[in-house]
């Protein structure tokens, strides 16, 4: 019998885990030598890592800035490095960064006697695109996030009208009066439905604002022109080109492709036999074809068969093809959606006493879109990216005017730059798309 | 032309009836604009400027009937085709003339209708191959590996040749000048092979240009032109007697440097017909007196067109060769102003 006891009766301090557990080398041991296997894969990962970034590292920030020419770029490479290899000319970039991005735009439109034309030093240089590309970014943030004004829904509104005329210019009154067509359907859906019905009242607000768009608005749009003259110099398509012209006709498909993709959806899944088999018709015709088809179409094919002299605009030709082939894909994506849904929810609609309306914009559609979300933006980045194909008909991206660049005595033979430049436009869109995709994912994300 | 632009909800729409009955020169005069058709980047033959202004040797052609017809050697809209687009480009109408180094051959000529106005540059498939390989005919090159692209006239002028001269070869088949330029660079193949302008254009951009060589053979006639439809000889020989006028005024020593004072009247009466000062050869053609007085002066004769775009003074640095005058020995031959 004694008091000694086995068994401490005070608790030990706290102590520092050892310091080979913690901090970087805890964290080291932990991810990258635990065990050898392990510890040989990191350190022969290592040794690439450090060789492909010596060379790029190296290539990319020992360069040269300021020259006029190739020939020019390797004598200071020589001068100040001994050699020419390893290292980027971005004097090209710096030569041609504005005709890469905004292609032959005039900075300043000019037309004598007319606003924003002339350089008066009041406007900035490349005022209309660039203002384009801030109320595109206006336009789409209150599509994009909830926490936005709602006021901004205005300028989304407006944008599809707006944009067109300040890109190619040209009277007010034509994107006006296209707008009215939306107002005149609008009116003939209300005024006419209680004289002639429903379906009636829906084919004349379609019929009505089509017969407006084709053979009235530029009657009508140059009649007010010739009263009240407001109108900026006009620029024509051919002047449009680098990556503006990428973000032109990406944006145009990306924003049309969705609406038309989802009635398109709609109508694969229709009952009605008429609607489901042109429905289907077009999706498998437009996905059976490839889109540099579409494009030789659209730059080739059209101009034999419309009447000789007619003028469609190459640009609006492509934008037209652009969407149709984005439609198509997007279509299917939706379809996938809506079908992934269980069927009670469609039911369920039905039970309320909700019409078909009603049911796809309450219950079918929030959900199948949610659904399709990662599909959706995947489509929008390739095709955004698939905008580089229209190099192939003679429109000058910034792939067809990397070509262009080189074509001049003074940068032919360079490459790898205009290349990591045109790159690196591209990702920061589409990384930026990528990423939106992912947080609208986990804010839609409800668990259920 | 009547214009209705068209705006519908989704973009703008542009599309315009044209009066498609006229003849092209009428068009173009009521256009007040040449649609000129050219490459989308050839290396001194059509290429934008950092302003944007193309430039070469092609698009000095279409300024110079640009300027024959307007007045204007700026009055061009030029349309930038690739190869797979210029035919159908020229033949709907959407551009008026085409000078985008085209091959003048029969399919084309006949087959697909149109009419080659003359030749402004001769070319011929040559060889490049790096000098340490110690090869000074192309008839040394048996079992070489050649890079070529694909789908073109040269990959069936050197099947052709090297059958003719029975030795073998391997084809490596690329795309683009660009990756040829690196695949040969890269040492993927011994030759490169591909139009002879184009090569001394590759080669100027080397590093090292010394260690490359360019052989003697030429193994085929690549005569480049521009065209225009078939069916408007009007048209037709408008652009023929501009770029004939540029051919002649070399000849005869008219340059844009002189062109002021040789305009007033000369001596040589061939040089007064062309400039208008004499006779009414403008008038014939349906152009003003001084039409081509002011082709010259958009660019310079012929000559000068050549040194400033392709000649050995720039880095492309081409000899005159075959593009000679006749009476030094070359091929370019304009019949007379008479």
């Amino acid at each position: 019998m004694s008091d000694v006891s086995f068994v401490r009766t005070e608790m030990l301090p706290q102590q520092e885990p050892p310091g080979s557990s913690v901090g970087i080398v805890g964290w080291a041991r932990a991810n990258l030598f635990d065990g050898v296997t392990n510890s040989v894969l990191t350190i022969i990962s290592l040794i690439l890592v450090y060789f492909v970034l010596e060379g790029l590292l190296s290539w990319t920030f020992q360069s040269v800035w300021n020259a006029s020419s190739l020939t020019e770029c390797r004598e200071i490479m020589t001068a100040t490095w001994g050699k020419t290899h390893g290292h980027a000319c971005w004097a090209v970039i710096n030569d041609r960064w504005l005709q890469l991005l905004y292609g032959f735009y005039p900075p300043y439109p000019a037309e004598p006697g007319v606003n924003f034309g002339e350089n008066t030093g009041a406007w900035p240089a490349y005022f209309r695109p660039n203002l384009s590309f801030v109320l595109l970014l206006l336009a789409v943030a209150p599509v994009l996030f909830d926490k936005v004004p709602r006021k901004l829904l205005i300028v989304t509104a407006v944008y599809p009208f707006l944009m067109p005329w300040l890109m190619w210019g040209g009277s007010i009154w034509g994107p006006v009066m296209a707008a009215a067509g939306f107002g005149i359907g609008f009116l003939a859906y209300r005024l006419l439905t209680p004289v002639i019905g429903g379906l009636g009242g829906i084919i004349a607000a379609i019929a009505l604002p089509v017969i407006w768009w084709l053979f009235l608005v530029g009657i009508v749009a140059a009649g007010l022109e010739s009263v009240v003259s407001i109108s900026i110099p006009e620029v024509e398509s051919r002047k449009f080109g680098g990556f503006m012209l990428s973000i032109l006709i990406g944006v145009v498909a990306i924003g049309c492709s969705l609406p038309i993709g989802i009635v398109l959806a709609l109508g694969r899944q229709s009952d009605l036999m008429i609607v489901k088999t042109l429905c289907v018709g077009f999706i498998e015709f437009i996905r059976g074809v490839p889109l540099i088809t579409l494009l030789f179409v659209a730059s080739v094919l059209l101009n034999v068969f419309l009447p000789p002299g007619t003028q469609f605009d190459i640009i609006l030709r492509v934008l037209i093809m652009v969407t149709l082939f984005a439609s198509a894909y997007m279509a299917e994506v939706v379809r996938g959606g809506l079908a992934a849904l269980p069927k009670g929810q469609y039911e369920g609609a039905d039970s309320l006493g909700l019409n078909y309306w009603q049911a796809q914009r309450l219950i079918i559609m929030p959900q199948a879109l949610k659904i399709s979300i990662p599909g959706i933006v995947s489509t929008f980045i390739g095709v955004f990216k698939d905008t580089t194909l229209v190099s192939i008909i003679g429109l000058l991206d910034p792939l067809g005017l990397s070509n262009a660049i080189r074509a001049d005595a003074a940068w032919n033979g360079i490459y790898w730059e205009l290349f990591a430049f045109i790159a690196f436009l591209f990702f920061v869109f589409c990384f930026g798309m990528s990423r939106y995709s992912m947080y609208l994912e986990r804010k839609l994300h409800k668990g259920h | 032309m009547k214009k209705s632009v068209v705006f519908g909800a989704l973009t703008v729409a542009g599309l315009a009836a044209g009066a498609a009955a006229a003849g092209t020169l009428d068009d173009v005069k009521a256009r007040g604009k040449l649609n000129c058709g050219v490459t989308t980047g050839l290396v001194g033959f059509a290429a934008p400027d950092a302003n944007g202004e193309w430039m070469g040797f092609d698009v000095g052609v279409c300024r110079a009937v640009a300027a024959a017809v307007l007045g204007d050697p700026k009055a061009v809209e030029f349309v930038p085709t690739t190869g797979k687009t210029r035919f159908t480009a020229l033949a709907s109408g959407e551009i008026d003339m085409l000078a985008r180094n085209t091959t003048w051959t029969f399919s084309r000529d006949v087959d697909l209708k149109f009419t080659f106005v003359g030749v402004n540059y001769y070319d011929g498939q040559g060889f490049m191959v790096p000098k340490e390989l110690g090869v000074s005919s192309a008839k040394e090159l048996d079992g070489a590996t050649v890079c070529i692209q694909t789908g073109t006239t040269t990959e069936l002028n050197l099947a052709d040749f090297f059958r003719s001269n029975n030795i073998s070869y391997e084809p490596v088949p690329i795309e683009t000048n660009a990756e040829a330029q690196q695949q040969y660079l890269a040492g993927a193949c011994d030759v490169y092979t591909t139009d002879a302008s184009g090569l001394a254009a590759t080669r100027a951009t080397f590093e090292d240009p010394s260690a490359h060589v360019l052989l003697p053979e030429i193994i085929s006639k690549e005569p480049l032109g521009p065209l225009v439809r078939h069916g408007d000889d009007g048209w037709g020989d408008v652009v023929r007697w501009s770029l004939n006028a540029l051919v002649t005024a070399e000849e005869l020593g008219v340059t844009s440097a002189n062109i002021g004072e040789m305009a007033a009247g000369t001596n040589n009466p061939e040089i007064n017909r062309l400039l208008g000062s004499e006779g009414s050869l403008g008038e014939m053609l349906g152009l003003d007196a001084g039409w081509a007085k002011n082709a010259i002066m958009a660019g310079g004769n012929y000559g000068e067109l050549f040194e400033g775009n392709i000649g050995e003074s720039t880095p492309i640095g081409l000899a005159r060769g075959l593009n000679a005058q006749w009476t030094d020995g070359g091929l370019i031959y304009s019949p007379p102003f008479r």
